[in-house]
């Protein structure tokens, strides 16, 4: 690395490194500014359905997850799960999960928080609504259903 | 230990920090934000608005089989935008559509609106979330459309580039009504 700093004796000076730290930090604030901390381990695996009429999130505070999906160890077998914060929970544990995530915000954020459903989209509406109900009973009404950008086409493909 | 006044400290190995914390950086977040289809559920203790009238009602329903079901009727998921569209804003103030009212809006004054409207929509336990999403998808894309209609005919300008004053006097005038029915009752259906 110092290796510019001495007088060399060959023909040709190395290339100056001096403003690689100012790169790397460049990019590692790229990261820090438009990222966010990956929170939870993913214990099942989904991918959300298509929409067009989608709208961003805004304070990523506010927002929290509940993530319903197959179990991505193949061992747990193929029955949709939901899981919360890092584990796997039936759907009585919801109004418990709302509650420890009400106590983590401020009091003035707490009627703003949201529930952000991300679930698979070929499972059945079944447990979506179970979640939904619990939801209901925990007073967090303000629901996103999680969905990806997609064609008109490929959301029409659901109802064929 | 040394004493040198002109001493430097190396900044060579600047660059393996910098990295070590890149690389922390990238293991360690997400970039995908998350998007999608905002909606409010009705409040626990209340029940479903059975009091309307059935001409306010628009039931959509999806069966087991992610059939949809427009008003009793089989329909194709094309249609159903367009059909929302006719019920939500009945615009040639048929009978058999919600009931129109004349209603203080701001900034508009007296407006002729469908107050009590109400898109019903219903699932089975067995409907594919992918099917509910969709049909929730074409509801609301029939709102954003009948509002961006309405923002560019007052205002002459897209919805989404209005001020909050006026988005909140167009969602007046089509509020977002769409009554997601207890599980339950269609179980026994």
């Amino acid at each position: 690395m110092a290796k510019f700093r001495k007088k060399g004796k060959g023909a040709l000076p190395a290339v100056s490194t001096a403003s690689l730290p100012d790169i790397v930090f460049l990019l590692l604030i790229f990261f820090i500014v438009s990222s966010t901390m990956r929170e939870t381990d993913l214990k099942v695996r989904y991918q959300t359905p298509f929409g067009t009429e989608i709208k961003k999130l805004e304070k990523k505070s506010l927002v929290s997850y509940i993530h319903i999906g197959r179990p991505a160890d193949q061992k747990l077998g193929t029955a949709p799960r939901i899981q919360l914060n890092d584990a796997f929970a039936t759907p009585d544990k919801i109004r418990e999960f709302i509650a420890s995530e009400r106590q983590n915000m401020s009091e003035a954020d707490r009627n703003k928080m949201s529930v952000s459903l991300k679930a698979d989209g070929e499972i059945d509406m079944g447990i979506i609504t179970d979640v939904k109900q619990e939801l209901r009973k925990a007073s967090a009404l303000k629901v996103n259903y999680s969905t990806r950008k997609g064609t008109q086409k490929l959301i029409f493909e659901n109802l064929r | 230990m040394r004493r040198n006044t002109n001493a430097r400290i190396n900044a060579g190995s600047m660059a393996d920090i910098a990295f070590l914390m890149l690389i922390f950086f990238i293991i360690s977040t997400t970039l995908d934000t998350d998007q999608g289809l905002l909606r409010k559920l009705p409040p626990d203790a209340e029940a479903e608005p059975t009091n309307s009238k059935k001409r306010n009602t628009l039931l959509v329903l999806i069966n087991s089989n992610n059939e949809l079901f427009i008003g009793d009727k089989k329909s194709d998921i094309s249609q159903l935008r367009q059909a929302a569209k006719i019920f939500i804003e009945n615009p040639h103030n048929l009978p058999d559509l919600p009931e129109k009212e004349f209603r203080d809006v701001p900034m508009f004054g007296q407006a002729c609106l469908t107050p009590y409207h109400v898109i019903s929509l219903q699932n089975d336990c067995g409907t594919k979330y992918a099917a509910y999403v969709a049909v929730q998808n074409e509801l609301t894309a029939a709102y954003n459309e009948l509002r961006e209609k309405a923002s560019l005919k007052y205002f002459n300008l897209h919805y989404e580039s209005l001020d909050e004053e006026k988005k909140s006097a167009i969602n007046t005038i089509f509020p977002l009504r769409i009554s997601e029915a207890n599980p339950v009752e269609i179980a026994i259906k």
